[in-house]
């Protein structure tokens, strides 16, 4: 009688009970990082003209040496983004460099700790003679200029040591505690000039944190920058949070959380830090994906336990079903253009892949590999489908979007859920160790021989990493 | 194995209830007002006579039939899940006021996604059981925590073979 009591008054209480029932679990909003402006930088002289540095292999770039000495600043000056001042930042900008290029197993750049400093006037000048003795293939040289209003401007510098001749240049305007983003910058600069890919290490990924013993993991909602930097967990652990994906503009992400006792996708608004549910019904909601246009949401919806997908605008109103069998149809990743969707179902009687239209139309399985195929997603390039392959252990592979052409890339006891990074050169997942359950994050190029773990602070599963910024 | 021993000192000792109950419900992240009422049946200090509405009073009735066990990736109803749903019903039908929720739940060889949709469907198999048992639709609440939530922690057949399950809870 006294519950019953205590559940009408919850139920008449105002809607703002409601709505802070439902952001019970979320952390304090994240500040909003600023923009990013692209500032011309002066050059060295001549224009690079016809210069063509052609890769055929991820291991033919994986050999070139490229020292990373220490950004040089005009003067040294207090900035909030470092307490030593614009040149002990100018060091820090290269190391964060120098770090993303060897952790990725792309060249073979050496760091400013043991590289001679340029001065500020070297940087468009560089001293020849000093990296042509040190056997430096590629020369990368920048400053930090700390302006009268606390913006940072950072040059960035490719030369060709050889050459003798400048590759490119490009130089950001950030407020100082955005200045990693400018060394990401200057990396996707590097990077893309070398290699003739897109760029990718200006990006962040969401994911799920884990701490506690196997059978009481407390699950969290977690950012970070692509490179592990700038950490923040964005819930508070007290409702388990699993699979966050990331709005195409960086603004939203969408998650599931069990914050009111039932599995449920939410809408989570980071600069507000408030969520909404993605659609108000009282059957759980599971897999949230975004539309490559950030309107609208793919989600998977089990109604008395026959879960199929749906979509809905991402400022709510009418639901769509796209699939309607009696299997579990779930997931879901849209071509890059839009028009198609690759998800998983067990129709067949097992776990495979199949893609339809967008509207839902003409759906046909794609994989018979033998094994089973789950979490497809659709890499940013459209030429290939990222998915776990089940075929006694949990691998991640990749396929053609036709089904062909499947390559194995990872060999752990159970490695799960692949996201491409922004240029569809490198997938991460999460691989959960046997009897522990221990899981982290690890990624892996398409070559498969590059993979690494991710650091994290601790225990970590379901990445989604998110597109470039702009 | 270990819940015929876990049965046994649940009879034996008090202490026993909190680890007991501990299992399912306490874990869940549920709304927090609703905690402090559904231990309204306040025990005496040593011997504690579980009242109807607690999941000790349940499991007390039914024994190891609170919970139903499933085959790989299956989520249909064999006979021995049909036994204890049966136990169930006619529990359920002794104490007609009382609601409960079914946790659907999966081994940790699936993947994230479609284990919570599995876990759904096993809840549901077993609801859809009961109802047809008898016991009213609106009584039954389902959940599913996919693979998140082991009972037993080691990576073998063994372990895996009683994670997938459907457990009755007495929690509403």
């Amino acid at each position: 009688m006294k519950f019953l009591t205590l559940a009408t008054a919850v139920m008449t209480a105002s809607l703002s009970f409601a709505a802070a029932a439902q952001n019970s679990d979320l952390g304090e909003p994240v500040a909003e990082g600023g923009e990013v402006e692209t500032t011309t930088v002066d050059g060295s002289g001549d224009e690079d003209g016809g210069l063509v540095f052609t890769v055929t292999d991820d291991t033919d770039y994986s050999d070139v040496g490229i020292a990373i000495p220490a950004f040089a600043t005009d003067a040294d000056r207090s900035t909030p983004a470092n307490s030593g001042g614009t040149g002990a930042l100018g060091q820090e900008i290269a190391r964060v460099i120098t770090g993303n290029l060897r952790n990725n197993g792309l060249f073979k750049p050496t760091g400013p700790d043991s590289l001679p400093s340029p001065r500020f006037q070297q940087i468009t000048a560089p001293s020849w003679s000093t990296w042509n003795s040190r056997g430096a293939e590629m020369l990368v040289h920048g400053y930090v200029r700390a302006r009268d209003d606390e913006k940072l401007v950072v040059g960035c510098y490719l030369y060709d040591v050889a050459l003798q001749d400048e590759l490119i240049r490009e130089g950001w305007v950030v407020r100082p505690a955005d200045w990693r983003r400018a060394a990401h910058k200057c990396s996707d600069l590097i990077y893309a000039r070398l290699t003739g890919e897109s760029p990718f290490f200006d990006s962040r990924i969401a994911y799920i944190a884990e701490t506690g013993p196997k059978d009481n993991r407390v699950k969290r909602l977690a950012v970070m920058d692509s490179d592990g930097a700038n950490h923040r967990f964005l819930t508070l652990g007290s409702a388990t949070a699993l699979t966050p994906r990331y709005s195409p503009d960086y603004s939203k992400i969408l998650y599931l959380s069990y914050v009111d006792g039932n599995p449920r996708i939410y809408v989570y608004d980071i600069g507000r830090g408030s969520q909404t549910l993605v659609t108000e019904n009282k059957s759980p909601t599971l897999a949230p994906r975004w539309a490559p246009d950030g309107q609208h949401i793919l989600f998977s919806m089990a109604v008395n336990g026959n879960t199929d997908i749906y979509r809905v605008p991402v400022t709510g109103g009418r639901i769509t079903r796209l699939t309607d069998t009696p299997g579990i149809d779930i997931g879901g990743s849209y071509s890059p253009d839009g028009s198609r969707i690759v998800f998983e179902s067990d129709r067949s009687g097992s776990q495979q892949c199949y893609i339809m239209n967008a509207d839902g139309t003409n759906q046909r399985r794609i994989t018979f590999f033998g094994g089973r195929c789950a979490t497809p997603e659709w890499s940013p390039r459209g030429d290939q489908i990222a998915f776990t392959r089940i075929a006694g252990d949990f691998n991640v592979a990749v396929m053609s979007p036709n089904g062909r052409n499947l390559r194995v890339l990872t060999n752990g006891w159970q490695d799960e859920a692949p996201t491409w990074a922004p240029n569809g050169r490198i997938i991460q997942f999460f691989r959960t160790a046997r009897n522990s359950g221990k899981s982290n994050l690890w990624q892996v190029d398409l070559t498969g021989q590059n993979e690494r773990r991710l650091p994290t602070p601790v225990d970590a599963s379901d990445p989604a990493w998110g597109p470039i910024r702009p | 194995m270990n819940k015929t021993l876990a049965t046994a000192i649940l009879l034996v000792s008090v202490s026993a209830t909190a680890a007991c109950t501990k299992k399912a419900p306490e874990e869940l992240p549920a709304a927090p007002t609703e905690a402090a009422p559904a231990q309204t049946p306040a025990p005496t200090p040593t011997t504690s006579v579980a009242g109807p509405g607690t999941q000790e009073h349940f499991r007390n009735a039914v024994g190891q039939s609170t919970v139903v066990y499933f085959d790989t990736d299956r989520f249909n109803i064999d006979s021995a899940d049909a036994a204890a749903l049966q136990a169930q019903a006619q529990y359920f039908a002794q104490y007609p006021s009382l609601t409960f929720t079914v946790e659907g739940h999966c081994d940790e060889r699936g993947t994230r996604e479609y284990n919570l949709a599995l876990g759904e469907r096993r809840a549901n198999a077993a609801k859809n059981y009961l109802v047809s048992l008898g016991v009213s639709a609106d009584r039954i609440t389902t959940v599913s925590y996919g693979k998140e939530r082991p009972v037993a922690l080691a990576s073998t057949a063994e372990a895996w073979a009683q994670n997938r399950r459907a457990a009755s809870v007495l929690i509403n």
